[in-house]
């Protein structure tokens, strides 16, 4: 436990060194506050043209301002996910200092855990750039904060899943370009995978669709915390690790 | 310390370890010494459990490496071929860094951190980034990185690769000065080096061991006879090398003699002695009591190099003379 700790420290000083922390952070922040602001400009204006027609909908920040933007969340995340763990253990087997990390007197699947949750909490602090546009929220709405606050909780477990995979595909190549590329590919394909079951019902599309992780978030950002999809996503963190170890241990064998 | 039984790597379409065993004794310094490719850094790496052997077992510090590698990797300092450096860090976070690694923490990491930067001499570079510091420092670096948790066994993949003459002095004294309370392999294809640093030699050609011996020993054994080199000067004539040749050729036991060079009033010529026959004493009355005058009488050291042809066959010896004078020059 304590060798994680180290090894996620490390992880995080690394990031937060050298400018890509800063950078995905900026980028994050500023991509997400311009889909808050185009939202938020969205629902104004309708409500605006109801009032004037003299039909006054019920306004609901939950459903019409907080839920979108959880997507939206997770969609900008989708292309920030390869970014963040390309490197950690691609650019390990190009330097060389992947012999450092399997020759100390550490396991493999520590320093595994401690790379994967430096990438979830450099994906948690990105998250939490979003709640600043969120603080304007509930300053001047009256939103209610549980669902939003399982939606946050469902962004991290799906990233979390997410971060999982990229994790074992950087430890395939020492190419980080093809590492993120690879990532951004799986990641497109395991979200697209939900659109089948919107116009088929055969047991195939329902399989395929059960594997999207949008299919699994779906519930998080009503603000439904169900257990099925929590599992899930549990599931899909513990194959990415899974699939990790083994791949280290492969190296043993080839490198 | 380390026992080695017929340890094997074997890769896809090749053997890079074949049956490799060896034995290396508490406190030694051992050279591994080979051409280009003949297996060192794989052996160093199943040594390390960096890699898994195909077959064979290895015990390093009393423990095994198949059987309990963790107990393994705390026992050993391991610097690879490229050193495993992370060059967004400072020297002082690193080397902390690796110290927390290997399970030190509070006063004594940072005492240790202090200790390996003044022995490897990076102190004055302690709160430099490494992607800053020059190829030297960073060899240095990585050696203090090997040291860090005060090992029994120091693994040491070719220390000395590129750095300059000065470096290289420097850090094979490191080497010698860390041999007392750590057994240490160093790995290199620059034969001098061996003959500088090391008391015990394992030679290997194409993951093979094809000797293993103390230096001494293995520079008397390919010469069987005694070889001296003998420099002599006309007292006060000049001096005619074909003469003393002829001399010396004379005196009884002795079965060779070789002009070597040419001075202004002094001729060198490397003479041997038949086997077991001790022909120095000879060979200085002979000179002068032909009144000439003995400059010189020594023991002509065999070249590694020599040795290392013979053991390791003519077709590898091209690539290794190559490579040991392109590190020396
Ligand atoms: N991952 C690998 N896959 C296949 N063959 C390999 C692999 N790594 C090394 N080899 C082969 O194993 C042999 C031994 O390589 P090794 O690196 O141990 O040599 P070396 O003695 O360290 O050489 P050098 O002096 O150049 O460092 C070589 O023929 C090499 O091509
Ligand atoms: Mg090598």
């Amino acid at each position: 436990m304590k060798n994680v700790w180290i090894i996620c420290r490390k992880e995080l000083h690394s990031y937060f060194v050298s400018p890509v922390a800063y950078l995905l952070l900026v980028m994050f922040a500023v991509i997400f506050g311009f889909f808050f602001w185009n939202i938020l400009g969205a629902v104004v204006y309708y409500s605006m043209e109801s009032l004037m027609a003299g039909e006054p909908s019920p306004m609901n920040i939950n459903e019409q301002i907080v839920r979108p933007l959880l997507s939206n969340i997770n969609v900008i995340g989708l292309f920030f996910i390869p970014m963040i763990t390309m490197r950690l253990f691609a650019e390990e087997k190009r330097t060389g200092t992947i012999e450092l990390l399997a020759t100390s007197p550490v396991r493999d699947i520590e320093v595994i855990v401690g790379k994967w949750l430096a990438a979830v909490l450099l994906y948690a602090v990105m998250l939490l750039s979003t709640m600043l546009d969120f603080a304007f929220l509930f300053k001047y709405g009256n939103p209610d904060w549980k669902p939003a606050a399982i939606g946050y909780l469902g962004l991290l477990l799906q990233a979390g899943g997410l971060l999982a995979i990229g994790t074992f595909i950087s430890t395939l190549t020492r190419n980080q370009i093809i590492a993120g590329a690879a990532t951004f590919g799986v990641c497109l394909l395991l979200w697209v995978l939900g659109w089948v079951g919107e116009y088929e019902t055969a047991t195939w599309a329902r399989v395929l669709s059960y594997m999207s992780v949008i299919t699994h978030f779906d519930s998080f950002s009503k603000g439904v915390l169900d257990s099925k999809d929590a599992i899930f996503d549990a599931t899909v963190i513990f194959l990415g690790l899974f699939f990790t170890a083994r791949s280290m241990e492969s190296l043993r064998w080839r490198s | 310390m380390i026992t080695v039984k017929s340890l094997t790597k074997r890769y896809a379409h090749n053997t890079a370890v074949d049956q490799i065993s060896f034995e290396v004794q508490k406190g030694q310094i051992v050279g591994f010494l080979g051409p280009n490719g003949a297996g060192k850094t794989t052996t160093m790496r199943m040594l390390t459990c960096f890699l898994t052997p195909s077959a064979g077992t290895a015990t390093v510090a009393g423990f095994d490496i198949f059987e309990q590698p963790l107990e393994v990797k705390r026992h050993i300092g391991y610097l690879p071929e490229t050193p495993p450096l992370y060059p967004e860090m400072r020297t002082a976070e690193y080397l902390s860094f690796v110290g927390q690694l290997k399970g030190l923490s509070g006063v004594e990491l940072r005492s240790r951190v202090d200790y390996a930067c003044e022995r490897c001499a990076v102190t004055d570079v302690k709160n430099k980034l490494i992607g800053k510091l020059s190829r030297g420092y960073r060899q240095r670096v990585g050696l203090a990185q090997a040291i860090i948790h005060n090992p029994d066994v120091l693994i040491l993949d070719e220390p000395t690769a590129g750095l300059d003459p000065k470096q290289i002095n420097e850090t094979r004294d490191l080497i010698k000065g860390l041999a007392g309370d750590h057994t240490i392999i160093l790995s290199t294809h620059i034969l001098p080096e061996v003959s500088q640093t090391c008391e015990q030699v394992i030679i290997i050609n194409k993951g093979k061991v094809v000797a293993t011996d103390s230096v001494s020993n293995l520079q008397n054994r390919a010469r069987s006879g005694e070889s001296v080199l003998v420099e002599v000067a006309g007292r006060n004539a000049t001096l005619d090398p074909a003469t003393v040749q002829r001399k010396l050729e004379q005196v009884a036991g002795v079965s060779r003699v070789v002009f070597k060079q040419d001075g202004q009033k002094r001729a060198v010529f490397e003479v041997e002695g038949e086997k077991d026959r001790f022909v120095r004493g000879d060979l200085a009355r002979a000179v002068v009591e032909s009144g000439w005058d003995l400059n010189e009488l020594r023991a002509a050291a065999v070249s590694l190099e020599e040795i290392f042809l013979q053991l390791t066959g003519e077709e590898s010896s091209a690539a290794v003379e190559k490579a040991a004078d392109g590190e020396t020059e």
